[in-house]
């Protein structure tokens, strides 16, 4: 409403009023121009030369100034424009370089008033002069620009630019004497009208030609410029050298830029090539249009504000010929239709996240980053609240900075060179790999070590060397069983009930549960719900989207909490756990409202509860029914490895796979088990570790793998003296006939390993060296080299 | 087996670093001796007929390199390889093979050699060039070593056609050799088809290719409709010609792609306009460059023949030139005389709307008869023709034949608002460097004419530039095209029309007989301006239907 008034004071009085509409021209436009009174249009182009009065709710043809009989080029415009200050007077620029001024007030049919044709080449522009009547400027592509009295038949002065052709010629609003030109070459030059000798400055504004320039209506130094390069810049002249205060990339070549009446930071601008759409922009924010009008169907060529004080009229012209009046409040805006938030991670695991300020503030709210490790960085830009859209553009950024050491893959390396994966039996494969893992402080993958061992070897085959986990292979032991059985059965009451009592960490509840019944159980409860408690804790504080790098830093943190609690060697491994943990749907709920889950809005995090309540079942499955043969496991040893993998530790998948070897191959599909492999030895190759992949290469049964082995084995060896390549045998030139590689010590010619010194190039048979080697440090080729065997 | 290991690697010798350039050459000694030695073995031996096929190849290879080494020895920018091939040809020749000897008269055929730089007596500037020239392809071609005459130009040119083979782009690199060749072969330029075709094997191109466009995948094949009207008659091209390459299915153009081509083939047009403007000789490497049999058996190559230039006619010609030469002097005096009249007296006479576009027509028309009478077919030499299908689609003028092409307006489309954005957009950097070369073409001047200095050329620049775009239809509305009747003389117009439109029938009779009293290098400043002035033509037209197809 206030607003509304406002323009009606502007406008004195009389309100502007009307719709987006469009109206068919017969011939593509060029340029157009608007009379004083905001009523009347003038469009003109190649073959069109019509003005049309502006209705409420369409346009009407009023007068067509294209009149005789043969269609001079002098008709044919480039440019038009309408005196601000005589409703009667227009001038049009041609494409043969004439300059032709129009007197509407002439009583008869043509209303052509002067011909100036001064210009060699065809004129790019013309303008008036916004106080004076009788001044007119032109800029054409010879490189000159001319001053017309309209009073006087020809020019009153010449500016020469110097270079090349004039692009556009604007009057500056607040100064009287002086106009800007913008030039094919990439200048602008700033002219005193008085004085045509020189100009008064010149800079280079853009690079290739500046098809455009604006002053600004209200702002006495801002002048806008438009270039082939797609930018619109706005330089403040006020200062001694140009200043370049704005610059709004578009995306195609700018044809038209022109200020926003009443809007100190708006501008409108129309591209020469390809795109169609005119494009309102917000200088200050110079990314994305703040409005955009998608009417036309080909390249718009004029634009206008239909009044010099109201900001909602817009008017523009085509080459698809069709005149347009755009109203502000249809246009499109971008911004909507932009996504407001952005998430990246750094080259070095830093994660940044810039979202609504409003978002932000509500979600700290809701969970605080204090007991957060890592602090995030705040980054905050606050605009000027007076700006219509600040409430939208505010937005925080916000930075996680990686740990330093976190991202330490460490305790891969550690793995892959420690564990054991074949030539041992089962149980001792696990049991060692069981402890490695424990010892590098991934308890959660010893278990399932452990696990696997309980599954598949069977008790009557357990051999008795395993000192570990006395009671983990001890099926044989009778009374945690039945205490298990027992427990077992009086769980779901129990159970539940404390689940419903405690909000946090049914785990936890159950180990106090279980506390009444025996401490062994505690404590083994206590190590294993550490493995995912904790991390599920520290989730809460960063929702912010560090999944991936939870899960690798999970063992590592679980490790380092370790001591807070007493950790019994002989771990009971899950046997009691099962008896708190109903089997079935009570399971199933049991996760529905774990702590864990309400941290499943990071989805990584919550699959570590997923895993610790699976090793439940598996276990209390191999309790229940011992004499069960281990196929009956291998669906969820399948399901298992695939978790693992799916976690991104393809490592455990593949140990597992290699070390069950036939007992679950067969049901886990060809296809991904080759990914897992391929993926794991990439790994393993990364890293360096160069024999563990080749072990693994080795010892894969997958054929597609195990061929990885037998690629690129050739080695290509060159004669030793006459250099080229020996092709059919290893140790004879075929060029040369010589025998390339002698053995230093019994002179004859190696065919099988062949060692030599790097520094002397001497060698033999592997043996005869290290034999010799141990005797003398000298090279037995006697070329005086101490050589080195290593 | 042998061949494999008897390679020669040419790409060392295009180093900056002279001993890499050093072991490279050293290396391809080498080998010629080694291939010297085992040629000079079979032939002691007693003949045998197994071996003479394999014989006739190894000496067929032999020549080859042979003929490389000679092209290095006279055109390598670098001193050192230019004497060590040299001495290389030397030792070959004393060990009894035949050695080539380059055929032809330098790099040109209408321009005296002595005219043409030598390599070795560049200036600092151009040895860059000349470098960077070859670093770039292995070689430096006849047509640089003429347009050294300017090398404000050549420096452009050079990296524009890096840039449109070598660097970044949309094409593979062995399709923008191959439609390299199919722009030459338009116009039956054998001297581009044969670079192109090594070029395009080295960069790995199938051979089968060359056996003639049907043997191209599709999608190339389908491209040959464009390049003809574009090399012909490119105010025919429409937005339909665009869809059909845009839209084949699995053959099927992008926009960038398309582009890239279209730039390709003009620059191929028009590169060939020059080669025959200039009377390019062929490679010293190529096929008709050298000969190994000694100087005396004959004077002339293929080639000659074909354009009708028997050094007969050379003879007269230059008879005549000398009679004439106070004649060709007042040509001169004239054509100044003329274009100072006009700059004076431009305001004086304003011709009417109907006075200017009436010009622009009769111009257009004369344009048409202003052709040569000599009309004979000339068949082009077989191993070109086979690129290109439908020999009888050549230039025919726009309104002959009452069809009716409406004329281009620049200033509806002009390369500098429209087509500069258009191939920046879908080309990044291309427009770029086009432009730049079209603005050096079109403003480079050294203030002189024949004898004299200071003088302002840019109306004859202009008139020539215009009157080019006139025979393509294209209209500037603030041109009066009478002064290209005042400017350009009848042999002159006869010239830059055959060039432009069917530079194949290029003669030296038609060279020597325009502005007789000009220089060598102002004639190749014209063929540069006529180069550029009818690639921005054929892209004007090619652009405004891409254009008009995306809209």
């Amino acid at each position: 409403m206030e607003k509304m008034s406002r323009v009606t004071t502007a406008l004195g009085g009389s309100t502007l009023t009307g719709r987006t509409m469009h109206c068919h021209l017969d011939a593509p436009a060029n340029a157009i121009s608007v009379c004083r009174d905001a009523a009347q249009v003038v469009v003109a182009g190649r073959s069109i030369f019509k003005i049309y009065a502006i209705e409420e709710e369409q346009f009407v043809e009023k007068l067509n100034l294209r009149v005789g009989r043969k269609p001079s080029l002098n008709l044919s415009c480039a440019d038009v424009v309408w005196h601000q200050m005589d409703e009667n007077l227009l001038a049009t620029a041609a494409t043969n370089g004439v300059v032709v001024t129009w007197n509407l007030g002439r009583p008869s049919r043509n209303k052509q008033d002067q011909l100036f044709t001064e210009h060699k080449r065809t004129v790019n522009k013309v303008c008036f002069h916004p106080t004076e009547a009788h001044v007119l400027l032109s800029g054409s592509q010879d490189g000159f620009m001319k001053c017309f009295d309209l009073r006087r038949k020809d020019s009153v002065s010449t500016f020469s630019g110097q270079s090349e052709s004039v692009r556009d010629v604007q009057f500056s609003i607040r100064d009287y004497f002086t106009f800007a030109s913008t030039f094919e070459n990439g200048n602008v030059q700033l002219w005193d009208i008085r004085r045509p000798d020189r100009c008064e400055r010149m800079f280079t504004a853009h690079n290739g030609p500046v098809f455009c320039c604006d002053w600004h209506p209200e702002d006495r130094g801002w002048l806008a410029t438009g270039g082939r390069d797609k930018m619109v810049k706005v330089w403040d002249m006020t200062t001694h050298r140009a200043k370049e205060v704005h610059c709004v990339q578009t995306i195609a070549s700018v044809a038209r830029v022109k200020w926003r009446p009443e809007c100190r930071h708006h501008l409108a601008t129309c591209s020469m090539m390809v795109d169609h759409n005119i494009y309102v922009w917000d200088v200050r924010r110079p990314f994305v249009p703040a409005a955009m009008f998608e009417e036309h169907r080909d390249v718009t060529t004029g634009i206008a504000w239909r009044h010099p004080h109201d900001p909602s009229f817009l008017l523009s012209g085509s080459k698809d010929s069709t005149l347009c009046q755009h109203l502000f409040r249809d246009a499109s805006q971008p911004v909507e239709r932009a996504n407001p938030e952005g998430l990246c991670y750094g080259l070095f695991g830093d994660l940044a996240f810039a979202a609504k300020e409003s978002l932000v503030a509500t979600e700290s709210g809701r969970k605080p980053y204090t007991g957060d490790r890592r602090h995030p960085i705040f980054f905050k830009r606050k605009l000027d609240p007076a700006e219509p859209f600040s409430g939208l553009a505010s937005s925080a950024l916000s930075v996680f900075e990686m740990e330093p050491g976190s991202s330490s893959m460490s305790w891969f390396v550690d793995t892959a060179e420690r564990y054991a994966l074949a030539g041992r039996p089962l149980a001792e494969l696990c049991d060692h790999n069981a402890k490695v893992a424990r010892e590098l402080g991934r308890n959660q993958v010893a278990q399932t070590w452990t696990m696997l061992r309980i599954i598949y070897c069977s008790p009557g085959l357990v051999p008795t060397t395993n000192l570990n986990h006395s009671v983990g292979k001890g099926s044989s032991c009778g009374l945690p069983l039945i205490n298990s059985f027992n427990l077992k059965d009086m769980a779901p009451g129990l159970g539940s009930e404390t689940r419903l009592d405690r909000s946090k960490g049914d785990a936890r509840s159950d180990t106090v549960l279980l506390d009444s019944s025996t401490t062994l159980i505690t404590n083994e409860d206590n190590e294993e719900t550490e493995g995912s408690d904790v991390p599920a804790d520290y989730l809460l504080g960063d929702v912010e989207g560090e999944d991936d790098e939870l899960y690798l830093l999970d063992p590592e943190h679980a490790h380092s909490e370790e001591p807070e609690y007493v950790l019994p060697q002989e771990a009971f491994p899950l046997r009691h756990e099962i008896v708190d943990t109903p089997p079935g749907p009570e399971h199933l709920q049991d996760k529905a409202d774990s702590p864990h889950v309400s941290g499943n809005e990071a989805d990584a995090a919550s699959l570590v509860p997923v895993d610790s309540s699976f090793s439940l079942i598996s276990v209390s499955h191999a309790l229940y029914d011992s004499r069960l043969p281990p196929d009956f496991f291998s669906a969820l040893v399948c399901d298992m490895l695939r978790f693992y993998a799916e976690q991104g530790d393809v490592q455990m998948a593949v140990s597992v796979l290699i070390v069950l070897g036939e007992r679950v191959r067969k049901d886990i599909d060809e296809q991904t088990q080759e990914h897992w492999y391929t993926s794991y030895i990439d790994l393993l190759q990364r890293f360096c570790l160069w024999n563990v992949s080749n072990q693994v290469v080795k010892l894969s049964t997958s054929r597609a793998i195990s061929c990885l082995n037998q690629a690129s084995t050739t080695l290509h060896v060159n004669c030793s003296h006459c250099k080229r390549p020996m092709s059919s045998r290893g140790w004879v030139c075929d060029r040369c006939h010589h025998c390339a590689s002698m053995c230093a010590v019994c002179h004859h010619v190696v065919k099988g390993l062949f060692v030599w010194c790097q520094g002397c190039s001497h060698g033999g048979h592997l043996q005869h060296i290290m034999k010799w080697l141990e005797g003398s440090s000298h090279c037995p080729a006697g070329c005086g080299h101490l050589c080195e065997y290593s | 087996m042998a061949e494999g290991e008897n390679e020669v690697r040419w790409d060392g010798l295009c180093s900056r670093d002279s001993t890499t350039r050093e072991t490279a050459l050293e290396n391809i000694r080498q080998i010629i001796v080694r291939k010297t030695e085992c040629l000079r073995l079979v032939k002691e031996t007693p003949y045998r007929p197994a071996d003479g096929l394999s014989n006739a190849v190894s000496l067929d290879g032999l020549n080859k390199l042979l003929a490389h080494l000679l092209m290095l020895s006279k055109r390598c920018p670098f001193k050192d390889v230019r004497e060590k091939s040299e001495f290389i040809l030397k030792s070959v020749q004393e060990l009894g093979i035949r050695i080539p000897r380059p055929l032809g008269h330098g790099p040109s055929r209408f321009i005296p050699e002595k005219e043409i730089l030598q390599v070795g007596s560049e200036d600092a500037q151009m040895h860059t060039l000349f470098a960077d020239s070859f670093a770039a392809l292995g070689r430096l071609d006849n047509i640089t070593l003429v347009m050294v005459f300017h090398p404000q130009y050549l420096e452009s040119f050079l990296k524009t056609q890096h840039y449109l083979l070598q660097m970044d782009g949309p094409l593979p690199l062995h399709y923008r050799h191959y439609i390299g060749i199919m722009a030459a072969a338009r116009h039956q330029c054998s001297y581009l088809v044969n670079l192109h075709v090594n070029d395009f094997l080295h960069v790995g191109g199938d051979p089968k290719w060359l056996n003639g466009l049907e043997n191209a995948p599709q999608k190339l094949q389908n491209l040959g409709e464009l390049n003809k009207v574009l090399a012909h008659r490119p105010w025919l091209i429409t937005k339909e010609h665009i869809e059909g390459l845009l839209k084949a299915e699995e053959h099927s153009w992008s926009l960038a792609e398309l582009v890239h081509a279209v730039v390709l083939l003009t620059h191929y047009h028009s590169l060939a306009s020059f080669t025959f403007g200039c009377g390019i000789s062929p490679e010293i490497h190529c096929d008709g460059g050298h000969t190994f049999r000694p100087p005396s058996v004959s004077n002339y190559c293929i080639c000659d023949i074909t354009n009708g230039n028997h050094s007969v006619d050379e003879m007269q010609v230059n008879s005549a030139g000398n009679v004439s030469v106070s004649d060709s002097f007042f040509e001169v005096e004239a054509l100044m005389e003329k274009m100072k009249q006009l700059q004076e007296c431009r305001d004086e006479e304003e011709a009417s709307q109907e006075e200017m576009t009436s010009r622009f027509e009769i111009e257009k028309r004369e344009s048409m008869f202003v052709f040569s009478s000599d009309d004979e077919e000339v068949t082009p030499a077989r191993d070109v023709s086979r690129h290109f299908e439908d020999t009888s689609y050549g230039y025919k003028d726009f309104s002959r034949h009452g069809m009716h092409v409406p004329t281009f307006r620049v200033q509806d489309y002009c390369w500098e608002d429209h087509g500069y954005s258009l191939v920046n957009r879908l080309y990044p950097d291309v427009g770029q460097l086009i432009d730049e070369k079209f603005h050096i073409a079109y403003n480079l001047t050294y203030n002189t004419m024949a004898m004299h200095k200071d003088v302002d050329t840019s109306m004859l620049r202009r008139a020539i530039w215009n009157y080019i775009h006139c025979m393509f239809g294209i209209r500037y509305d603030d041109y009066d095209y009478g002064e290209i009747n005042q400017l350009l003389d009848r042999s002159f117009k006869v010239y830059i029309k055959t060039i432009v439109c069917t530079p194949e029938k290029v003669t030296k009779r038609m060279y020597d007989s325009f502005w007789r009293q000009f220089k060598h290098s102002e004639k190749v400043h014209v063929n540069l301006l006529l180069i550029e002035a009818r690639m921005q033509a054929e892209l004007l037209y090619a652009l405004r239907a891409i254009t008009r197809y995306m809209t």
